[in-house]
């Protein structure tokens, strides 16, 4: 099992608040309530208590869900979900009342980011000349997948992988997208593999996948190496058809789903806090309720990634203070119903790694830390508002999700404490030279000590980024811990669509052909 | 310490190859990053409490030659001392003789001292750079003395530089403890 860190919540919301918030959204529930696309969908409500009525759009209904059916969901649905990994030394355990956090990567970025060096000659100067780094977009690859999820399992500070690459080789189509991508993540890191589904049709075959991995249907019950999100709710308030699908397919076979809402402020919820949190608390809770009438103690969690409207060109801003603002309310209503809680952080709005992207993400990824979310996605490497990945700027973000942690953890302040403090004071003062450095070295020495900025530049310029691409390429020649051969071939035997030159595994390099 | 003496290790020979060996050995691990100041620190302490003991026979070692005589003091206005201390501690580890004036100290003081003393060696400390110009005024006081060329003039401390060091006119400008030490080993082996 993998330790998560158990941090005090920092409660922006006070419990009057959580609690307005909370009748806000029942009210939300009850008038307007939620449109539904999806017909099975709107018989469970009608079944389950709600007043379902046909709107004039053929296939959608409007339903409005009474305060009664959320209590009785929010009874079943599971205050405990466990996350399996390949390696059961990665498993998480997610308690809803329990804040405890862990970072993961995401989602589905189309674009990479390849940093290259150059040396640059000045011109106003020609004997002077330095290395910078410069950077190139490209369209992701399952090469990139695979390379990402090594990258993944040797970053200490990453709890859990979601792809953060969209594959958009030649020979992947909709059919064959799913077996790939969970295959190049499950092949590469040892650790949680969480994902949405581009076609619901393949639900069967990754499951199969998922059990050969796990060791059967029973075992992949008790280790779930995966789990998946499905974004079920399409703001302001609509249950949209193909997620709902999805939802109820996995409810009904068990496997833990974030059911994620991402409403915009300013343009799909309103941008004021109360009312954006208000909104898309009823949004969750709605399919929380529909999953639990599909199939009653299903394991969901609590997928709140709440943005704010840029004003210029209308795209998703993650580094407005409102961003924070949102996403801590979201964290302690989910703590409030006791579900454990899928959360947002790192992700900048920069184009490239550097100063705005540092702000950006640091102050999320402080904030989001501090507010006790179990499950911390977008946290490695996304940029350009979570359309652009980079390898190198993952690196980064480990680092500074490391240093993160450390101002969280819990500060030790007891009997035992306070007599080692006394001691260790009293002892200093009694010497000729009065410096701590004896207690310093200890703690230097058991690895408790933040060293220093260990890809720090020189004073002629700023060599970070360069000092990042080294510390890639060392990760990159790290051994991989591929799928056992018996398992690899058993999957390609049994699941259909896997891409021949993934057969080999093992290096990352054997995709990249 | 103690246990080695009894075994009748002779003092001259614990001092060059336990504690100035042990102390080029933590010297090398600091420049390669494995030890850090604190280790450094650690290390300078054992040392300062090992020439406690050993102090006593070592004068009565006839075979050893004290390596020089050093002063050592923080300038005049900085109360900074850590930095020094170690100095100090590091330097009677690597053999010489010392004369720590303290902080705060004018340079019509170290001349006295240098005067008084005989010393080979002054090294000046100043962690501030407010204080920083009173090492070029001790080093005009012992040239107004004509007591600049019968002593080698090392400085040292945060805001000092090799630069700073040439424009006083300064013999050496040493980056740390090891450092210093190092330079006036040079400077020693240059003078007898």
């Amino acid at each position: 099992m993998r330790d998560g860190l158990r941090v005090k919540p920092y409660a922006r919301l006070t419990e009057e608040q959580i609690r307005r918030v909370h009748a806000a959204s029942m009210l939300i529930l009850e008038d307007p309530g939620v449109l539904v696309g999806h017909e099975e969908a709107a018989g469970l409500f009608n079944r389950g208590g709600a007043r379902v009525k046909r709107t004039a759009t053929p296939g959608l209904w409007a339903v409005s869900i009474p305060r009664g059916m959320v209590e009785r969901a929010l009874s079943t649905a599971p205050q405990v979900v466990r996350l399996g990994a390949r390696d059961p030394a990665h498993a998480l355990l997610l308690d809803g009342r329990d804040p405890c956090i862990h970072f993961g990567s995401g989602s589905e970025s189309n674009f990479i980011l390849d940093l290259e060096t150059s040396t640059w000659v000045c011109k106003d100067d020609p004997a002077r000349e330095g290395i910078f780094p410069t950077f190139k977009k490209k369209r992701g690859t399952v090469a990139d997948l695979c390379r990402a999820a090594h990258l993944a399992e040797n970053l200490e500070h990453l709890d859990f992988f979601i792809r953060p690459i969209n594959i958009q080789d030649e020979e992947i189509t909709e059919q064959n997208k799913d077996v790939n991508k969970f295959f190049a993540c499950l092949d590469n890191t040892s650790k949680h593999v969480m994902a949405g589904l581009t076609d619901v049709e393949q639900l069967d075959h990754v499951l199969h996948m998922a059990e050969i991995v796990a060791g059967g249907r029973q075992a992949l019950q008790e280790n779930p190496v995966i789990s998946f999100i499905t974004c079920v709710v399409k703001s302001p308030l609509e249950l949209v058809s193909e997620a709902t699908e999805r939802l109820l397919r996995f409810c009904r076979r068990r496997i833990p789903v974030v059911i994620s809402s991402s409403p915009q402020g300013g343009s799909t919820a309103p941008i004021e806090e109360l009312g954006m949190v208000s909104q898309i608390n009823a949004e969750i809770l709605s399919a929380v309720v529909l999953s639990q009438l599909a199939a009653e103690g299903a394991p969901v969690i609590y997928g709140s990634v709440p943005v704010r409207a840029r004003m210029d060109n209308l795209h998703d801003m993650y580094g407005a203070p409102e961003f924070n603002q949102y996403n801590i309310d979201c964290v302690q209503m989910a703590r409030f119903y006791g579900l454990p809680c899928y959360s947002t952080a790192g992700v900048a709005d920069a184009k490239v790694p550097g100063i705005q992207s540092t702000v950006e993400k640091t102050l999320s990824h402080l904030f989001m830390a501090h507010s006790g979310a179990h499950l911390i996605h977008y946290a490695f490497g996304l940029l350009e508002e979570t359309q652009t990945f980079s390898l190198e700027q993952a690196i980064l973000d480990n680092l500074h999700i490391g240093l993160v942690k450390m101002i969280c953890q819990e500060p030790q302040v007891n009997d035992e404490a306070v007599d080692r403090s006394l001691a260790v004071i009293r002892k200093v003062m009694a010497s000729s030279i009065r410096l701590f450095a004896r207690y310093t070295r200890r703690k230097l020495h058991a690895g408790e000590l933040f060293i220093a900025y260990p890809f720090e530049g020189d004073s002629s310029a700023d060599t970070t980024l360069l000092r990042v691409k080294e510390e890639l390429e060392r990760i990159d020649s790290l051994p991989a811990k591929p799928l056992p051969a018996e398992i690899r071939e058993r999957i390609f035997r049994e699941v259909p669509g896997l891409l021949e030159r993934l057969r080999q595994g093992g290096a990352t390099s054997a995709y990249t052909g | 310490m103690r246990k080695s003496l009894a075994q009748g290790i002779a003092a001259g020979r614990i001092l060059v190859e336990a504690i100035s060996g042990g102390m080029e050995i933590v010297g090398r691990k600091f420049e390669q990053g494995e030890y850090y100041i604190p280790d450094m620190l650690a290390s300078a302490e054992a040392v300062g409490v090992a020439m406690e003991i050993l102090a006593p026979h070592l004068t009565a070692a006839a075979n050893l030659k004290p390596k020089g005589k050093f002063i050592l003091a923080t300038v005049e206005k900085d109360q900074h001392d850590i930095g020094k201390n170690i100095v100090g501690i590091m330097l009677k580890g690597a053999g010489f003789q010392l004369v720590d004036l303290g902080v705060n100290v004018p340079a019509c003081r170290i001349a006295d001292a240098i005067e008084r003393e005989g010393a080979d060696f002054v090294g000046l400390s100043a962690l501030l750079d407010t204080t920083m110009r009173y090492m070029g005024h001790t080093i005009e006081e012992l040239k107004r003395r004509q007591l600049r060329s019968r002593v080698k003039v090392l400085i040292g401390g945060a805001p000092t530089s090799p630069e700073f060091a040439r424009e006083i006119g300064a013999d050496a400008h040493c980056k740390d403890a090891f450092a210093a030490v190092e330079t006036a080993n040079r400077l020693a082996e240059g003078r007898f």
